[in-house]
């Protein structure tokens, strides 16, 4: 009863109805809001990269390949990769959950600089139109890493309209980083010290600190790649006194630590529902934080193991290698703190936490299959074939899309102040869970045998295994397009939600669902640590 | 369909090794990750009846313990796969050299003895063979999943991989770097024969000369002689007024530059002369040795520093 009468009380003054004219959406300053503009924007450019990658799959289904062209599908990957890295993976949670909650979980009324917020969406925007204009105009046929000389001297495809859309989206990443380093800075609430916050406040810390310091160099490779297309000023195509591998170093110096900004935000987000779910306290939440930190800085040193075959010297190979290992660490200490924190807690399976747990199985198989491709010897057979693809496509789309999903279902009742249908939520995700491995671990069996990357066509031998990918990627499929149908339902017709529905700890629970444009009524004070469960409430409330 | 791939050279049988120790400690990690989920999650399932007090208190010795074990598995399989690779890295002194040239989209094959290919290799058995690779164009991957073996090739430069076959056979070579339209066309086969059959195979496709005796006939045509000499002797026994290096027992030999360091005189540093005189300029001579850059195709580079090494046992003059 008391859900119902809050509910009434608050619909006049809830962020959602605090104007309805287009010009108060489009305009707005208001960090929430940005966040559901985002979240429309990246939903779109993540069906565009999943059409992309259906179109992939059923090519493969046939070893002559079920689309006619090379040329086609060598396009098709090309912008599933594109729109995938730079217009879903890197911005997914920092812009949408991290725009959402990084002010309310500091207690704070907005982010340090609500302006520059709103650029930085704008300046997506833009980017996504440069890349969507590519693709109609009729693609780009070099794959996502645009290596040279291909990309600047031989490629017949829109590289350059590519390139700048990618150039445009990284000032939105800066734009993104610099408001979360210098509002949590800034902004936290009386009594929240460093060591008070969230564990999701700090990987977005982490986060930001990559996007600022790796993503101009990325700017700076483009700019290079751009000019050398059109001007052949001579720096990466050997013709004309340039060297194709500067190309690599430079790419992968940005591109490996954007690996751990997809990355990074989705162990946050883990790290707030584990404990929540469990209602026992993250277990070494020091270690935690800091394996975010240190994630971020040895991410930086471990770009050359994208190199072991393509040329560089031996010793730059074992330089790279084990600081590869090196990097897997922070990683593993992540998984056994959060099994930890179910040691002794009492579990519940709502569909945040069926997420959660996928993802750690995910990325621990991801992860695992990294030390594969760390160890030089093994490297060299498995790199550039399948392997290699299953491998990233589990930490990336099993940990990190599933990751996002949790973190959607958790912070729903408080995004939109409605409750999804729990029992569809469930379904969700283990159809995904299922139709992932279905899809992605054949192409581990497919990486071992030899099958290549990047191949249209492909030697009979290497069907049975395709076709069994193919087949898993249509329940994928399936599971991706259940969530769009349910949660888009519940907007509508969902039950109203109360502030605390998990009965989770954090500031952002003491607000009102959905929150007010000023987000808290008077500031909160922070005494307690962060995840002081268990909470005494829970057993009855969920019954 | 098969879920099995040769193991056609002793290398592979080794890789395989450090692949199969790689998955057995995956399972048995993602086991342990798996198997405590599902143990938590049931033991410890919310309303349900168990003793949740076990739960340590101060985690740091657990950190401690599990960070430091991971770190020392790491190492371990750090040096198996670093001591593999430099090893796949260092080819034996005694190998068979043939050359690659890869373009959009096939492969190149040229023997010592000026026998040629077409994305086909082949190779004799028991015996360490050295590829010495080059791309016309963009970046290309010779790779061979028989052999576990995988390497870039490069424009504008020579890269090296070494490989020793086992077993005689066919294996699949494949273009594993993205090379553009058809880089899935850009494959071929390696055949792999005991050496009396190779030693037939090579005299079947007997060229007009060995690639050494084909440069000789470059070395006229691109006027090098003009300069060099007419047997690569020298400037002053050339017809020519012109002042320029001796070539004779350059080859393998230190090559002292103008900037005062000295380089071993290796294909890759011929190469270099020969398309990029400007990069290493060789030290006591003017710099007027102009750039064959786009004048001479890779096959015929490959059979200039082929001849040019043939009169490496010729004494300097």
């Amino acid at each position: 009863m008391s859900t119902i009468a809050s509910a009434t009380t608050k619909t006049s003054n809830s962020y959602l109805t605090d104007g309805t004219t287009i010009r108060s959406w489009l305009l707005t300053t208001d960090h929430k809001r940005i966040a559901l503009l985002y979240l429309g924007s990246i939903t779109l450019f993540f069906f565009v990269g999943g059409i992309a990658a259906a179109l992939i799959r059923f090519n493969l289904i046939a070893p002559q390949g079920m689309i006619g062209s090379a040329e086609t599908y060598n396009r098709l990957f090309t912008m599933h990769g594109v729109v995938m890295v730079w217009f879903f993976l890197i911005p997914a949670v920092p812009v949408t959950l991290g725009n959402f909650l990084v002010p309310l979980m500091l207690g704070a009324r907005d982010l340090a600089f609500p302006k520059l917020n709103l650029i930085s969406w704008y300046l997506y925007i833009l980017a996504g139109v440069a890349a969507l204009y590519s693709l109609i105009a009729g693609g780009v046929d070099t794959g996502w890493t645009f290596y040279t000389p291909l990309a600047t001297a031989y490629s017949k495809g829109h590289v350059v309209a590519t390139v700048v859309a990618i150039f445009i989206a990284g000032f939105s990443s800066i734009a993104t980083g610099l408001n979360f380093i210098i509002s949590i800075h800034s902004l936290r609430a009386p009594g929240m010290t460093w060591y008070k916050m969230p564990v999701f406040l700090w990987s977005l810390y982490a986060t930001s600190v990559i996007l600022v310091l790796a993503t101009p160099v990325l700017a700076m490779t483009l700019v290079l790649l751009a000019f050398e297309r059109i001007f052949h000023i001579g720096v990466f195509d050997p013709t004309v006194g340039g060297d194709p591998l500067l190309f690599q170093h430079l790419f992968w110096f940005y591109s490996h630590p954007a690996v751990y900004v997809m990355i990074l935000p989705g162990f946050g987000v883990i790290s707030e529902i584990v404990p929540a779910f469990s209602n026992k306290r993250l277990f070494g939440y020091k270690f935690v934080v800091w394996s975010s930190i240190s994630i971020a800085v040895i991410g930086f040193l471990v770009w050359g193991h994208h190199m072991f075959v393509a040329g560089a010297s031996l010793y730059s190979a074992l330089v790279f290698s084990i600081l590869s290992f090196m990097v897997a660490v922070p990683s593993a200490i992540k998984v056994f703190n959060w099994i930890g924190t179910m040691h002794g807690g009492s579990v519940r399976f709502d569909a945040p936490m069926l997420y959660a747990l996928g993802f750690i199985g995910l990325f621990t198989i991801g992860g695992l299959t990294g030390l594969f491709v760390a160890a030089l010897a093994a490297d060299v057979h498995l790199t550039q074939t399948y392997f290699v693809v299953a491998h990233f496509h589990y930490v990336m789309v099993g940990g990190m899309v599933s990751a996002f999903f949790a973190g959607l279902h958790f912070w729903w009742p408080k995004i939109t102040g409605r409750l999804y249908p729990e029992i569809w939520g469930r379904v969700g995700a283990v159809i995904i869970f299922f139709g992932f491995n279905l899809t992605f671990f054949p192409q581990f069996l497919l990486g071992y045998l030899g099958m290549p990357r990047r191949y249209h066509s492909y030697p009979p031998e290497f069907q049975v295994l395709n076709v069994l990918s193919s087949a898993g990627a249509t329940i994928l499929a399936v599971g991706y397009l259940l969530p769009l149908a349910y949660m888009t339902w519940s907007l509508f017709y969902g039950k109203r939600a109360s502030d605390n529905p998990w009965s989770a700890t954090g500031l952002e629970w003491r607000t009102e669902s959905p929150p007010p444009t000023e987000n808290f009524e008077v500031t909160p004070a922070v005494t307690a640590p962060p995840y002081d469960y268990p909470l005494r409430d829970v057993e009855q409330r969920h019954v | 369909m098969r879920f099995w791939l040769p193991q056609a050279t002793s290398q592979a049988a080794e890789v395989d090794y450090l692949i199969f120790a790689l998955v057995i400690g995956s399972c048995a990690i993602l086991g342990l990750v798996f198997g405590s989920i599902a143990l938590y999650a049931i033991r410890y399932r919310a309303g349900g009846e168990t003793d949740r007090s076990g739960s340590p208190g101060k985690s740091w010795r657990l950190e401690l313990a599990w960070t430091s074990v991971t770190l020392l598995v790491f190492f371990g399989l750090f040096i198996w796969g670093a001591d593999l690779y430099v090893r796949l890295f260092r080819p034996p002194p005694n190998a068979l050299k043939i050359y690659v040239i890869a373009k959009q989209w096939m492969w190149k094959v040229e023997h010592h003895g000026g026998q040629r290919e077409i994305n086909a290799l082949h190779v004799p058995i028991g015996q360490p063979i050295q590829l010495v690779m080059t791309s016309e164009d963009v970046i290309h991957d010779f790779s061979v999943p028989a052999f576990r073996i995988k390497h870039d090739v490069l424009p504008g430069r020579y890269e090296t991989l070494w490989f020793q076959v086992e077993m005689a056979g066919v294996y699949r070579l494949f273009c594993t770097q993205f090379c553009g339209a058809d880089h899935a066309k850009m494959t071929g086969d390696v055949v792999a024969m005991a050496l009396p059959e190779y030693e037939q195979w090579l005299e079947q496709n007997g060229a007009s000369g060995s690639m050494a005796e084909q440069g000789a006939i470059l070395f006229m045509r691109y006027g090098c002689s003009g300069c060099h000499g007419g047997n690569g002797a020298g400037g002053p026994q050339a017809a020519s007024a012109v002042r320029a290096p001796s070539l004779a027992g350059l080859y393998g030999g230190p090559a002292p530059l103008v900037d005062g360091t000295i380089v071993t005189a290796d294909d890759s540093y011929i190469r270099d002369c020969i398309l990029l005189p400007e990069k290493r300029r060789v030290a006591g001579y003017p710099p007027i040795m102009p750039s064959f850059a786009g004048q001479v195709s890779e096959e015929d580079v490959l059979k200039l520093v082929a001849y040019i090494k043939s009169l490496a046992s010729e004494a300097p003059p």
